[in-house]
């Protein structure tokens, strides 16, 4: 990893300007133990990260050997948990219904949220458009809490429904100001001269301001995702039927809390230790959100960015 | 931000002349001419007119706004709940009302009073500890040269962000709990028992660990941002004037982050009654409510899972109102030292 750091090199020669050409003359160069100091303090940050994940992801592969003897990484590998967890209904179930939740309340959210982004991008012309982006902006500044939320859903009878877990989350109103302002960046020229051809609304939202904005649909689109498949605590006061639950609950009843695991598939052999079934669940419960992160991860800054900017 | 598409004032009438008919077919009547029907004296479209015209606008709008005061406003009104004797099977409409007796009661609990305590001594925590970290991140990654380092870290340290606190703390518990790798090392080393994830002595510093691990890449973005605005050319004379990197780090960059550093302060400090509200609620097994109850906690606790209801919405609603008038008044102090503030 030092060898990526600057060289340490007093003067710059040819090879130094060519490995960074944008690099100023007056910035000179760390001396050596600056940069042996980053170099560890860079390493050491990512040690932090990343074990934790490489850890349990090696240990849901263990055998049951292997998890056995313990160690920071496992020898000698095996399925075995995967085919349990999976093989038996609580986690597999789990999995489909964050699934579908993540599925549906993404969408309608998107829906939701870049009509509404759209219907406010004019609050100059829309008489009104003003005030309800206004009292979209103070729900930033405070939420109700808890009980009366609670009463609120129950009272609209979404108790045990999958509703519960998707409605009243429905419009972010950070994501909202997010995508509103990416619209409004964009060139109003082109707007106009749809409008004076006689595009609708509708069109001009369907097929020019949603097309020309997917860089930052899709951001809000993997935090809309995330939010949903990482939803637990209204999973866990809104559902009392436990064959609803989604994953995040599933995971803390058998991981965190440490319940055992009842439905596991174990027919002619003693199911894996605990802890690799645990290790197991982890996994999968993540393994969606480390799919969906490459896709979006150079928009984050973009997305985050815009949200930033004063409302 | 009221900025938005409209052109210059001058422009805007004949625009929206034009703009008017939408997919709608409205406003074909105020075309043609200036002092037409739906114009006031001075030639001005009225509100009505206007209004008329962007039909199909308000269509984009209303669900939006019915699910904001279906969701957002409406339950603030439930807040009522907090003045009353409240049942369930009574409702709202039938409870009786007692006026300030829950929130006499609830400064009377000790439970609520350890909740407030822990709640506020782990915001300080996060304020001192957890609050400055991202920008100490984003300066070491902003003085790396490699742009292909500090692409690589910024994805590493990205990541936790995105996952549930569900899944960190499981996480955390196989690295760190009793049957974890560490309890392990420690073992070896002649310490038995080591159970980092149950220590009640230990857990405040746990759980501002566990924040900053999983914030602290992100909340680096901002001050990229920040830092990537500063001109070079400040910089260079810096460095002309004989600055090394550390004095153009305290000279330069440091006073391009101060806006955005109050503005965050401002948003930390409205939020020092809301402390990870999850992350406590999944460990308070582990380390029992002495040392894990905080306010949202409590609320939980003893409303939803204990039915004690108005005690409960009156710790909400008490834990809201101080929010709302932290931020306001962090925001004045902030604007009258002379930044920006966030609204």
């Amino acid at each position: 990893m030092a060898a990526l750091l600057p060289t340490a090199t007093p003067t710059r020669g040819p090879d130094d300007r060519r490995r960074y050409p944008n690099r100023p003359v007056w910035m000179g160069v760390p001396s050596k133990p600056v940069q042996a100091a980053k170099a560890v303090t860079i390493a050491f940050i990512v040690l932090v990260m990343l074990y934790p994940f490489v850890y349990v992801i090696a240990m849901s592969f263990a055998s049951r050997e292997a998890a056995a003897s313990g160690g920071l990484f496992p020898t000698s590998f095996s399925l075995d948990a995967y085919r349990s967890i999976l093989g038996g209904d609580v986690v597999t179930r789990a999995m489909l219904v964050s699934i579908g939740i993540t599925a549906v309340g993404t969408t309608l959210s998107m829906i939701f949220t870049t009509t509404l982004a759209y219907g406010l991008m004019r609050t100059r012309d829309v008489p009104g458009a003003k005030f309800v982006l206004v009292l979209v902006l103070c729900t930033m500044l405070f939420g109700a809490g808890i009980i009366p939320n609670y009463l609120l859903v129950r009272s609209l009878g979404m108790l045990d429904s999958y509703w519960s877990l998707i409605i009243p989350g429905l419009i972010s109103a950070f994501n909202m100001v997010v995508v509103r302002n990416f619209f409004m960046g964009l060139p109003s020229e082109l707007l106009e001269s749809a409008r004076l051809d006689g595009a609708s609304d509708l069109r001009i939202f369907t097929q020019i301001v949603l097309p020309l904005s997917k860089a930052v649909l899709a951001v809000i689109a993997l935090f809309y995702a995330v939010g949903y498949w990482n939803a637990f605590f209204n999973a866990m006061i809104y559902l009392n039927d436990t064959t609803k639950w989604p994953i995040q609950v599933v995971l803390n009843q058998y991981v965190v809390q440490g319940s055992a695991l009842t439905s596991i598939q174990a027919p002619d052999q003693p199911p894996p230790p605990g802890q690799t079934l645990q290790m197991a669940v982890i996994v999968v419960a993540t393994i969606p959100i480390l799919l969906l992160y490459p896709f979006a991860q150079r928009y984050f800054t973009k997305g985050v960015l815009t949200g930033a900017i004063k409302g | 931000m009221e900025t938005a598409a409209a052109g210059a004032p001058g422009g805007k009438d004949a625009r929206r002349e034009t703009s008017a008919g939408g997919g709608s077919g409205a406003g074909g009547g105020a075309r043609g001419g200036n002092r037409g029907r739906g114009r006031d004296a001075r030639g001005r479209a009225t509100t009505w007119t206007r209004m008329k015209r962007e039909r199909a606008t308000y269509l984009f709008i209303v669900p939006g706004l019915l699910f904001f005061l279906i969701f957002a406003y409406l339950p603030l009104a439930g807040n009522v709940v907090a003045f009353q004797d409240y049942s369930p099977y009574w409702g709202i409409g039938g409870s009786e009302w007692v006026g300030l007796q829950n929130f006499a009661a609830m400064f009377n609990d000790p439970q609520f009073m350890r909740a407030l305590t822990n709640t506020l001594v782990i915001s300080f925590l996060q304020i001192v500890f957890a609050f400055p970290a991202p920008i100490l991140l984003a300066l070491l990654l902003n003085s790396l040269i490699s742009e292909r380092i500090k692409r690589v870290v910024q994805s590493i340290v990205y990541l936790p962000h995105f996952i549930s606190w569900v899944i960190v703390i499981a996480i955390w518990q196989q690295v760190l709990g009793g049957a974890g790798p560490v309890a392990e090392l420690f073992s070896a080393i002649g310490i038995d028992g080591v159970n980092i994830m149950s220590d009640p002595d230990t857990f405040k510093a746990l759980v501002v660990s566990q924040v900053i691990w999983k914030d602290i890449g992100w909340g680096t973005i901002i001050f990229f941002a920040a830092i990537t605005s500063i001109p070079n050319e400040l910089y260079e004379a810096a460095a002309v004037d004989g600055a090394g990197s550390l004095r153009r780090t305290w000279h330069v960059t440091m006073p391009g982050l101060v806006p955005v550093i109050t503005l965050l302060l401002i948003l930390t400090i409205g939020n020092v009654l809301t402390v990870g509200f999850e992350q406590l609620l999944l460990q308070q097994p582990a380390v029992g409510s002495a040392a894990a109850e905080v306010l949202d906690t409590f609320v939980y606790y003893r409303g939803i899972a204990g039915g004690d209801w108005g005690l409960s919405t009156a710790a909400g609603l008490f834990k809201g109102v101080i929010g709302t008038i932290l931020v306001i008044a962090a925001n004045k102090f902030a604007k009258r030292l002379g930044t920006e503030g966030l609204f």
